[in-house]
């Protein structure tokens, strides 16, 4: 079976308790894409990926991987996946070594092909010289290296990364970000789910933005910032004072105020709000000395939305 | 998860990939504690304080000792799995792998029977090195193979409810249930020399059909038929299996 999307999800909900932890929830994932899942905690971003996985069943809704539906086929859904959850979950009384001959086992690969990748991943994550520890000796920066060779000694189709750099030092960060496009650019799909809009803004193409269980944006980050209503500022400096209220007055402006010798203009819509404050000017006779757009930061949307929602 | 799995291809590979969780099994499970304790310590000290004292030939006593031992060591490992992988996490792991529930307790069975086979032997061949002539051995074997095989798939029933995280909740519970069986199984005294009413409440354990079958194997007499005997541990080999399918199938989400 083949899919164009690599991840479809449909009417998604799920309850616990009589609270709603997902609530009918659909979007789509394209193959060899990095999709970021952003939200706070409690927000529906682990509960959506533990269904995903198989871990748990919907209430309602459908979900499928590369066309296989998640729970009616679950088996050949979840062969194509890697996962990296949340909580290390790596064997503890088994070397890393043998955590991986056991998972690629699992997952089918022939004992020539686990050895070489195995043997592959660990010296790519630095962590093949420490095969044969036992896992419970191994720092979080370790386990969470190791799960991720857990999850690609099968060479999956879709990597599923749920806060996988979270209280990890800066370097470990860096290698799993860097192995993350690296895996994806050879055409990996990859679902992260994280709190770092940084993390987010860097790795991926589109993100969605989830809170109390629905889905707030998706869109790239560059256009959920663009299209941030009220977030887009322009700083605005003219050779004569101007009265801040006469701003507020123009088209698309929404808040003004004045910071030192310039005015700081909060717009819905920057192009339109240009437009207005060029007419304004020359209707004053005034001549605008500088003009900066600054658009808001990925955290700034992020909050905006879950506030909204 | 609750999909079932079709084709032959499927099942011999669901079948190989079931292999490597008794791999992990073996690794993880055979030295943890509770499972030395109450698969081998318990039935061994258990014994002794049967034994010590008694005058017996010691044929009459290989049996019981036989049956205790398989009873208890293919019974040990089971019950501590599913709660041990629930607490670390692993059990997710396992979910979200390629395999099916079935696969995964499949695992779990042959594990459990494996180490009950293997520590079982210990009493055939001290039996055999002090003298204990076997009337039946083809019996004898093929009556421990199954057996033990029957108190694997036992004890991952025993492991089924509550569906706790906690291994010593279910450890404690499933020794309230064995020790019991040990009681009423014609391990201590034969079957024919028990009340009509022990005799039938002997007839709700399995143990009771293994022992007997080994007496036949051992002594060259029983109380059931030794074909009884077989037939109805391969009848609750099939009913333990089914149930610990289902009640997991029923129970497993909340554990996760």
């Amino acid at each position: 079976m083949t899919s164009e999307n690599a991840v479809e999800v449909t009417n998604l909900t799920k309850h616990f308790n009589g609270l709603v932890a997902v609530n009918n929830i659909s979007f789509e994932v394209k193959n060899s894409e990095l999709f970021g899942f952003l939200g706070p905690n409690g927000a529906g971003k682990t509960t959506t990926i533990r269904m995903l996985t198989g871990v748990i069943k919907p209430d309602k809704g459908s979900a499928s991987i590369f066309g296989y539906d998640v729970v009616k086929q679950g088996l050949k859904a979840r062969q194509l996946m890697g996962i990296v959850p949340e909580m290390s979950n790596a064997y503890v009384d088994l070397s890393a070594w043998n955590n991986l001959m056991l998972v690629g086992g699992l997952y089918g690969v022939n004992k020539n092909q686990r050895t070489e990748r195995a043997t592959s991943l660990l010296k790519k994550f630095d962590l093949y010289e420490r095969r044969n520890q036992l896992v419970k000796g191994f720092s979080k920066g370790m386990k969470q290296k190791l799960l991720l060779c857990m999850a690609l000694i099968s060479d999956p189709q879709i990597l599923f990364l749920d806060e996988p750099t979270s209280g990890l030092d800066v370097e470990s960060q860096r290698l799993i970000k860097d192995m993350v496009r690296e895996f994806n650019a050879n055409g990996t799909t990859v679902f992260l789910t994280t709190h770092n809009m940084e993390e987010a803004n860097q790795l991926c193409d589109r993100v969605a933005i989830i809170n109390r269980g629905k889905i707030a944006e998706i869109d790239s980050p560059e256009k959920v910032r663009q299209q941030s209503c009220g977030l887009q500022t322009i700083e605005i400096s003219f050779d004569n004072p101007v009265n801040a209220e006469d701003l507020l007055k123009l088209p698309s402006v929404n808040g003004a105020n004045k910071m030192g010798d310039k005015l700081r203009l909060c717009v819905d819509d920057t192009g339109a709000a240009i437009d207005a404050l060029v007419d304004y000017a020359r209707s004053k006779k005034l001549n605008i000395i500088s003009l900066n757009t600054l658009a808001p930061s990925l955290e700034d949307v992020f909050l905006q939305l879950v506030k909204e929602s | 998860m609750g999909e079932k799995v079709m084709g032959k291809n499927i099942s011999w590979n669901q079948f190989k990939r079931s292999l490597f969780i008794v791999q992990k099994n073996i690794h993880i499970y055979y030295s943890k504690g509770p499972v030395i304790i109450f698969g081998l310590l318990m039935p061994f000290f258990l014994f002794l304080s049967f034994y010590i004292g008694r005058d017996m030939p010691i044929e009459a006593l290989i049996p019981g000792l036989l049956g205790m031992t398989a009873f208890f060591t293919a019974t040990s490992t089971g019950p501590a799995i599913v709660p041990w992988e629930a607490r670390a996490k692993t059990l997710e792991r396992l979910i979200s792998s390629p395999v099916s529930l079935r696969t995964i307790f499949l695992g779990d069975v042959i594990s459990s029977f494996l180490f009950g086979l293997l520590i079982s032997v210990f009493p055939v061949i001290a039996s055999l090195l002090i003298g204990v002539e076997i009337v039946y051995p083809l019996i004898l074997v093929l009556g421990v193979v199954l057996s033990t095989f029957c108190f694997a798939a036992f004890s991952i029933l025993l492991s089924a409810y509550p569906p706790t995280d906690n291994p010593s909740t279910i450890m404690m519970l499933s020794s309230m249930i064995k020790f019991p069986l040990v009681f009423i199984s014609g391990i201590f005294i034969p079957l024919e020399q028990l009340p009509i009413w022990g005799r039938t409440v002997s007839s709700i354990s399995p143990l009771t059909y293994f022992t007997d079958l080994a007496r036949y194997a051992i002594q060259g007499k029983s109380y059931y038929p030794f074909e009884v005997n077989f037939l109805v541990l391969i009848a609750f080999t099939i009913a333990f299996l089914v149930l610990a399918i289902k009640i997991h199938e029923h129970t497993i989400q909340k554990r996760l």
